[in-house]
């Protein structure tokens, strides 16, 4: 400070900090129910109720039957079952609430009671429910056993070649479903045919669909291109319904006419999307979708993608928002539909409360548990960035590693993706080369096998994109004709892959609930069921998913950290050379300052952590000693390698009583002979930001010491990193090597230093 | 072919029960390989779903316990022979304000079960004409 300043603060500078913080991007909505910001409860939802007058229903939720919009008309005849509603609706909901977390209580049983219950019941007990109980109901009663997960394939040029490599990339990883949509509607037949053939390539089972508009969906269905359809959307309250275009009629009869196609579906719901379109009716986030839900277990479908999805953002900006999200799930898989459970629009802009979001999924399993994750980077997502994205799938690997959990993806080495994306552009260049539908140049695609992002591409131009598309629509392409480009090219194996997925068609299996494809088999609730009741049931992390779930990269291994080590030995023989010349002893002179050396330095370890040669190390402390007008004496410990107790025993034989304590790694310690062992006088405990500079000045201060002077203490500077993340495995191997050679009780041995040749 | 009810313990089809899973020509899984693709045996027609398929898959979810999911494999199953136009058109008449009377979607229905025999589609619609009549959607809307 070179001025004093009079002038009196009014504002803690820590919020300007947090000002600029990602999360200040994240806007909050105050709870207020009659403007549809509430997430639970609000004021005007229905209390439960269900009168019924020989077995037909006379009101529902507060509602008399005149007075029943479509969608109360639709649950109430194809949901709610008469044999056991009245017995579902007179059980109290606090002990419904405690059968879901009751891990006795099966899971068949509830799914029965909940045919029984009406949307403000269902609402009303999950609301009993804490995050952690709604996470772990959640685990409980999902409808198929074995978690799996969903990527986004999309890219902002629409070009079908980078489609094709990201969506063999997304198939590598490991996701059981990929979605696409586009920038321009028309491009859709030449994005559906780009990702059908990139995820035929490597392996056949994933599912593939094309977010459109819903009669173009279809037609790109039934030519065979895609295997499910998600985006038949339903809503809450009659308005919204309305404006979205459809009723439960319309949507129903569409469901059925997928069923008819032989093509996987599921509903599209969540919280928020009344709220965004204007017709929330002052209703809770949570109650309108247990009515979208209802709907859709009335509606004969056998899923949902719910949790938010487009809604989850403005969900997040009330109270309780992100617990909502998790209730509205619980909802689905209560109702025994299979769950895509959102964790999709990216509801923040905070890291933390991203990582907050998807764990509790992580760790609970889900049937798909990203409803697109984005397995392509954010801009060129075009559904907009998702809760995880390109940029964010390695922490989400390493997160299924922190926890031991299976989110549905596994790691997968460098050189196996770029053979994949290469195979990919190569096969779908290879059909649209046969179709006659484009000409990709050799440029085009070796800048998107290496391509991170589009904006790395040299390719398509929009023009050429839109015209490949209104090429494989106008000349009725269907999937037989691109599983014969690919065999008449040499791609038999990805024709065969295609041909198995649109084959799945012919039985009809895949359509039941939560169905999707593994090691060529069907997985569904049907013959997969969740069977959890406690530990040791459920789903559980086998030997072998476990072997790949944790093979991310850059693992350390011993082996690896000690060769890495041995490297340094030749260029440090060249400039330093310990000889030892026995026993060391206490000597009387008062200017002497010991270096205490731990067992290995200099014999199996040659420089810090810091990365700064121990020659070098060395020649500053002596140095900086030499320089604050007292001598160096260097001993090696081979009782202890602990930096304290290298200080205090270098500092007993130090004629001063002043000693330096120094592992390998570079942690350093000023001691005095008379201290207590970790009450030293200075310490380095940060080695990796250690600078010789800092040596140098430890060496200066320690002279001062001995002379009876109080320097200014040597501070190294840290600027918060995380160095335990950073350096503890390879640090933890590396002391071992320091400890495996100390033995007990043996003498401090004095060694004589000498530098050769020019310092490092 | 076995009349015995479908379960669980049937599925998937395609692996438990193959003798059962056929195209409406006739053809097994088997015989739909990528050499009858290549030759011209196979076409997309054989690729589709059959109504009894999802008879039988609606069987299998009933034993499952998915009541509402078996009844929407039925109504699927009406549909297997209508064509697209028609099934475009029904939908888009269901849409709301599409149709401006009731008797539109009554002759949708009629159509549906005169000419395909989708007796239970009818019906779904027919319900729908008079929910729409009650809750006033025969407006136009652009």
């Amino acid at each position: 400070m070179t001025e004093e300043s009079h002038i009196r603060a009014n504002r803690w500078k820590r919020f300007s900090d947090w000002d600029e913080r990602p999360l200040r991007l994240d806007k909050f909505a105050a709870e207020d129910a009659a403007s549809g910001f509430a997430a639970f409860n609000s004021p005007y939802d229905p209390k439960p109720g269900l009168a019924m007058g020989s077995g037909v229903v006379e009101s529902m939720d507060g509602i008399a039957v005149r007075d029943f919009d479509m969608i109360d008309i639709f649950i109430s005849k194809y949901h709610l079952d008469p044999e056991i509603a009245p017995e579902a609706m007179a059980m109290p909901s606090i002990e419904v609430a405690r059968m879901l977390v009751d891990m006795n209580v099966p899971r068949s049983t509830l799914v029965r009671l909940a045919h029984g219950m009406t949307p403000a019941k269902l609402a009303e007990v999950v609301a009993h429910l804490s995050s952690l109980e709604i996470a772990f109901a959640y685990g409980k009663m999902r409808a198929r056993q074995t978690p799996g997960n969903q990527a986004h394939v999309t890219n902002a040029k629409d070009d079908p070649l980078q489609m094709a490599a990201d969506a063999a990339t997304a198939v590598a990883f490991g996701f059981d479903e990929i979605e696409t949509t586009m920038r321009v509607a028309r491009n859709s037949w030449s994005n559906a045919v780009a990702c059908a053939v990139g995820a035929s390539v490597g392996r056949w089972g994933t599912l593939f669909q094309c977010s459109s508009e819903e009669a173009e969906e279809l037609k790109i269905g039934m030519a065979g291109f895609t295997s499910y359809a998600e985006t038949l959307s339903v809503y809450g309250t009659e308005k919204s319904f309305i404006d979205g275009d459809d009723t439960p009629w319309s949507k129903a009869f569409l469901a059925a006419a997928y069923a008819s196609r032989g093509i996987k579906m599921r509903c599209t719901s969540g919280a928020g999307s009344e709220l965004l379109m204007g017709f929330h009716e002052s209703k809770s986030l949570l109650y309108l979708e247990a009515r979208c839900l209802c709907l859709q277990r009335a509606m004969g479908v056998q899923g949902t993608q719910n949790g938010g999805v487009d809604g989850a953002p403005v969900t997040c900006t009330v109270p309780g928002g992100m617990r909502e999200l998790m209730a509205e799930n619980l909802i689905a898989v209560w109702l025994d539909l299979e769950c895509a459970s959102g964790n999709d629009a990216r509801a923040t802009e905070s890291e933390i409360r991203v990582g907050a979001k998807i764990l509790p999924y992580l760790i609970a399993g889900s049937d798909l548990i990203c409803s697109g994750f984005g397995s392509i980077l954010k801009y060129d997502n075009s559904f907009n960035p998702s809760l995880l994205n390109g940029e964010e799938l390695e922490d989400y690997l390493v997160l299924q590693r922190d926890f031991e959990a299976d989110g549905g993806l596994t790691p997968i080495g460098e050189a196996r993706i770029m053979e994949l994306r290469a195979r990919a552009v190569d096969a779908i260049s290879a059909v649209l080369e046969e179709l006659g539908l484009a000409k990709p140049t050799a440029d085009m695609k070796q800048s998107v096998i290496a391509a991170s992002g589009s904006d790395e591409t040299r390719t398509f131009s929009g023009r050429d994109v839109a015209m490949i598309s209104e090429s494989i629509f106008a000349r009725s392409i269907t999937v037989i004709d691109v599983i014969k480009a690919l065999a008449a090219r040499g791609f038999r194996e990805e024709a065969d892959n295609l041909l198995k997925l649109v084959r799945l068609r012919v039985s009809g299996d895949y359509l039941q609930t939560s169905a999707m494809i593994r090691d060529g088999k069907i997985v569904s609730a049907v013959n997969d069921p969740n069977d959890y009741q406690g530990p040791g049931t459920g789903y559980r992390v086998s030997e072998g998913r476990r072997e790949e779930i944790v093979a991310i990269r850059d693992v350390l291994t011993r082996q690896e950290v000690l060769r890495g080590e041995a490297q340094f030995r030749p260029a440090e023989v060249t400039r330093i050379a310990y000889r030892p010349v026995g026993p060391a002893a206490v000597t009387a002179n008062p200017r002497e300052v010991v270096i205490g050396i731990s067992p290995a330095f200099g014999v199996k370890l040659f420089q810090t952590v810091a990365g700064h040669p121990l020659s070098a190390i060395l020649r500053v402390l002596i140095a900086g000693i030499a320089e604050g007008g007292c001598t160096a004496r260097v001993v090696r410990m081979r009782h202890t390698a602990d930096t304290s107790f290298l200080g205090l025993s270098a500092a007993r034989l130090a004629g001063s009583g002043v000693g330096i304590g120094i592992q390998a790694k570079g942690t350093a310690v000023i001691h005095q002979k008379d201290r207590l062992p970790h009450n030293n006088l200075e310490l380095f405990s940060n080695s990796p930001i250690t600078k010789l500079e800092h040596y140098k000045r430890m060496g200066l201060n320690a002279a001062a010491y001995a002379l009876g002077e109080m320097p200014e203490p040597v501070i190294v500077p840290t600027r918060g990193e995380a160095m335990g993340s950073r350096y503890h495995a390879r640090v933890s191997m590396i002391y071992a090597i320091e400890t495996e050679m100390t033995s007990e009780g043996a003498e401090p041995e004095e060694i004589d230093i000498k530098f050769l040749g020019a310092a490092a | 072919m076995s009349d015995k009810t479908l379960t669980v313990a049937d599925y998937p089809l395609a692996e438990k029960r193959p003798e059962i899973v056929e195209t409406k020509a006739g053809k097994t899984l088997d015989d739909i390989g990528l050499d009858a693709v290549l030759s011209d045996r196979v076409t997309l027609e054989d690729l589709r779903i059959t109504g009894r398929a999802l008879r039988q898959q609606a069987e299998i979810s009933k034993a499952a316990g998915r009541p509402t999911l078996a009844a929407n494999f039925e109504r699927g199953a009406e549909l297997v022979d209508v064509p697209q136009d028609v099934i475009m058109r029904t939908y888009e008449l269901l849409r709301p304000g599409r149709a401006g009377s009731k008797d539109e979607l009554l002759a949708a229905a009629k159509e549906l079960r005169d000419v395909y025999g989708a007796e239970g589609v009818a019906a779904f619609i027919e319900e729908a004409a008079d929910v729409y009549e009650r809750r006033s959607l025969y407006k136009k809307r652009y």
